[in-house]
């Protein structure tokens, strides 16, 4: 089955992300990731999903009938940045120190904490990057591990503008009912 | 109008500004400071107190089915809600305008498992339109609006609003004014014009071309300008379960039912049609059998107002996205001159002729009719619906709603529907027994002026009968059932008879007498075990200034046929009780 990468502007309201979640899990698409934040239009959220679906078009036109989703794109075979972030807490006895620290410098990854035994190291970048950088540090034992969902972005000045829908999603003395 | 109000207050007049009259539901705890607010408004806002909150809900789904306009349901928190779930499913399915208003717990218990605390909006997530849960009174005024707005318009379909008690209890002055905040919300309604021409220029290079008229006609109000089209370009209509009323069958193109129980003129046709267009359907299992071998020379036009309907469950070559009646419109005004049709007409007397050869052949409602095998009962089911509806075209202003099971399917295919939309009422997608005689309430409440006539199996039947102490008490009269009353969850019967090697498992069914529980009830109750009663019976239902119930005790181990058995072809159809 061939994965897709699914960017979604939502409404900004209660239960949306349940929403959008039930209804992919009860059409029978395979949700492999998820991420959900603020766009740069207060009132409306931007959402990355990765499915996997023989048929993406229902998948799109199912989340169409979300009244919350504004706009649906399926970016999968557009030119993207797509991004997602691995923190990992690795063994770091004195004698391995050194090695983690320079192959966190080959793959861009950030130090972010030191303790007696253990490191906490945190990398972003794109999903086989993650993917690379994460077998590379393996030998050195991870305690801990944990990925953010993938977010992904159109390169170039194309893409998908919450501003557009500005005129609607935004407070302008309107008040955003409560929803769940 | 800017006064204080209070949540409940502002409910009620949120529903009267949005044109509703009549409300059906059941009061508890979490739901009294409604019912408290309704007392005032009365006169302009009826409720019907129901017996069970899934007949309200069945009520609401009528009157909205046999209207048009929204249908309102009503139900307290917890187990209020719950039994709201069946009708809302039912009316997800089928597409009908439904609002369902449930109390939940006070905002400060909301999440701690209080008393009749139930995540309603989350339970109903699947099966509603859209849903809310409002703990701010201000809330109130814009919910409503945005809630009967996102049911009515578009794709119709159920939504549901959770209100806490205390929402409701206190007071704000309401802001009818606010815009409506909807930037992922904006049905097509207008069809795309390249389409529509592609449309055209596929329909004229038919040589078989054939029309299947589903619920979307009745919904936007398009059976004239169906009828224009069918004339206009001779091609012959098949109605859908629920596009019968879309197309007059008396109507020389008229072809009548496809699907599992279908003629099998019309799914012959369909196999054979090389363009076929599908006008408000949504090509539903029961209607293609085994899609993937459904109607193979056909090149499909689609429309539908739901763009997801569209290349769901089989391949089109022309998606219209849009409203029936303005594609058939926009349809009409792109067609060419009448000489350029010619070509177009040439064709049409030879395809249905041969259709007509196939109908001959296999009888469709003759076989029925002329019933030599069936002499020896002493009530074929068949007698109830040869004479009801002989009865009922002599008579006019009636409607029909139907429960789900053999008694359904025979009435879908044993009544000559001729009396216009929104006469055929029934379950289809969800297929809800229990469906017919609650929903029968919201029609007769509807049009006073019709004879509503219920058709129920026995199975269904006691479901929900409990709804005819309601219809008493509401002083509603025009409201006759006719239980078809075979012993058995007939339907299941059937296919274990068929498919199971009789092999009848939880399908033998008893009962009351039903006359007398009709009795019970204040109404009249009449038994009829002999076709010779059967007239007799019908007459005395309609002289009677009241409601009345028959328990047509008929035959026992009937089948329905034509049946294309699940999962199959429809080319593969067992035609009469020789083939099976
Ligand atoms: C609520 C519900 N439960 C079960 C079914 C499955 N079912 C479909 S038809 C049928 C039999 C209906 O029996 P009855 O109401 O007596 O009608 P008949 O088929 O005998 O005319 C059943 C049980 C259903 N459709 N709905
Ligand atoms: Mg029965």
């Amino acid at each position: 089955m061939k994965t897709h990468t699914i960017v979604l502007l939502v409404q900004d309201r209660p239960g949306v992300l349940s929403r959008v979640a039930g209804l992919v899990r009860r059409r029978g698409y395979n949700i492999q990731s998820l991420a959900v934040g603020h766009s740069e239009q207060p009132g409306v959220s931007r959402m990355t999903i990765v499915v996997e679906s023989e048929d993406v078009e229902q998948v799109v036109k199912q989340l169409y009938r979300l009244i919350e989703v504004i706009k649906v794109s399926d970016v999968t075979d557009d030119p993207i940045v797509e991004r997602e972030m691995v923190v990992l807490k690795l063994n770091a006895p004195t004698a391995s120190r050194h090695e983690i620290v320079s192959m966190c410098g080959v793959f861009d990854a950030k130090i972010v904490d030191v303790g007696a035994s253990t490191m906490i190291v945190e990398m972003t970048g794109a999903p086989a990057k993650v993917e690379n950088f994460i077998e590379v540090v393996r030998p050195y034992g991870i305690r801990e591990l944990m990925r953010t969902g993938r977010i992904a972005m159109v390169r170039g000045a194309r893409g998908q503008f919450a501003t557009e829908y500005v005129e609607h999603a935004g407070p302008n003395g309107v008040p955003v009912p409560t929803t769940k | 109008m800017s006064e204080t109000r209070t949540g409940a207050q502002i409910m009620c007049e949120a529903l009267i500004r949005e044109g509703v009259e009549v409300m059906f539901g059941i009061p508890g705890g979490a739901i009294m400071p409604f019912y408290y607010a309704m007392w005032e408004y009365r006169d302009k806002l009826r409720h019907v107190l129901c017996r069970h909150e899934q007949g309200a809900g069945h009520a609401a789904e009528g009157y909205a089915r046999a209207t048009g306009r929204i249908g309102v349901c009503i139900g307290t928190s917890g187990p209020g809600g719950t039994n709201l779930v069946t009708p809302i499913a039912d009316a997800m399915m089928d597409s009908t305008p439904l609002l369902a208003i449930c109390g939940q717990v006070g905002s400060h218990v909301l999440g701690k498992d209080a008393f009749q605390e139930t995540d309603i909006t989350g339970i109903t997530m699947p099966i509603t339109k859209h849903n809310y849960l409002v703990k701010d009174v201000n809330d109130l005024a814009y919910v409503f609006r945005e809630a009967i707005y996102i049911a009515t318009t578009g794709r119709p379909g159920p939504v549901l609003i959770d209100i806490t008690k205390d929402a409701m209890q206190k007071s704000t002055v309401p802001n009818w004014d606010q815009k409506l905040n909807l930037p992922g919300y904006k049905p097509t309604y207008a069809p795309n014009r390249k389409q529509v021409r592609e449309a055209v220029k596929l329909l004229l290079s038919a040589q078989k071309p054939l029309i299947i008229a589903g619920n979307g006609v009745i919904m936007s109000g398009a059976t004239e300008e169906l009828r224009q089209f069918a004339e206009t370009l001779r091609i012959p209509v098949i109605t859908t379960l629920h596009g019968i009323g879309s197309f007059p069958e008396s109507h020389p193109l008229s072809l009548g039912m496809p699907g599992m129980h279908g003629w099998v003129h019309c799914n012959r046709a369909i196999q054979e049609c090389d363009v076929l267009f599908n006008i408000g359907g949504r090509f539903d299992d029961r209607v293609t059998g085994k899609a993937s071998t459904f109607a193979p020379n056909a090149k499909v036009i689609h429309v539908d107002i739901d763009p997801s309907e569209i290349g769901k469950n089989v391949k089109v070559t022309v998606p219209i996205v849009g409203d029936a009646r303005l594609t058939l419109l926009a349809l009409l005004e792109e067609l060419p001159e009448r000489e350029a049709l010619a070509e177009l007409h040439s064709h049409a007397s030879d395809w249905l002729e041969h259709i007509r050869d196939l109908q001959e052949k296999h009888q469709g409602k003759q076989q029925y009719v002329n019933r030599a095998n069936t002499a020896q009962w002493a009530l074929p089911p068949h007698d109830v619906y040869e004479k009801l509806n002989r009865t009922l075209a002599a008579r006019g202003n009636y409607r029909v709603v139907t429960d789900v099971g053999q008694h359904q399917m025979w009435a879908a295919q044993l009544i000559d529907w001729n009396a216009g939309p929104r006469t055929h009422i029934t379950s289809g997608g969800a297929g809800t027994m229990g469906f017919a005689v609650p929903a029968s309430l919201g029609v007769a409440i509807a049009h006073p002026n019709d004879t509503i006539w219920a058709i129920v199996g026995d199975g269904g039947f006691q479901m929900t009968n409990q709804e005819m102490a309601t219809i008493k008490q509401e002083g509603i009269k025009n409201i006759k059932i006719a239980v078809i009353n075979n012993g058995y969850l007939g339907m299941v019967r059937q296919w274990q008879e068929l498919f199971e090697n009789k092999r009848y498992s939880g399908t033998p069914l008893s009962g009351p007498d039903f006359a007398k529980l009709a009795e019970a009830y204040g109404w009249k109750g009449l038994t009829v075990e002999h076709a010779d009663q059967v007239q007799e019976a019908i007459d005395e239902a309609h002289a009677t200034d009241g409601p009345v119930l028959i328990d047509f005790r008929v035959e026992r181990e009937v089948n329905v046929f034509p049946m294309v058995p699940q999962n199959k072809s429809i080319a593969e159809m067992i035609i009469t009780e020789a083939d099976a």
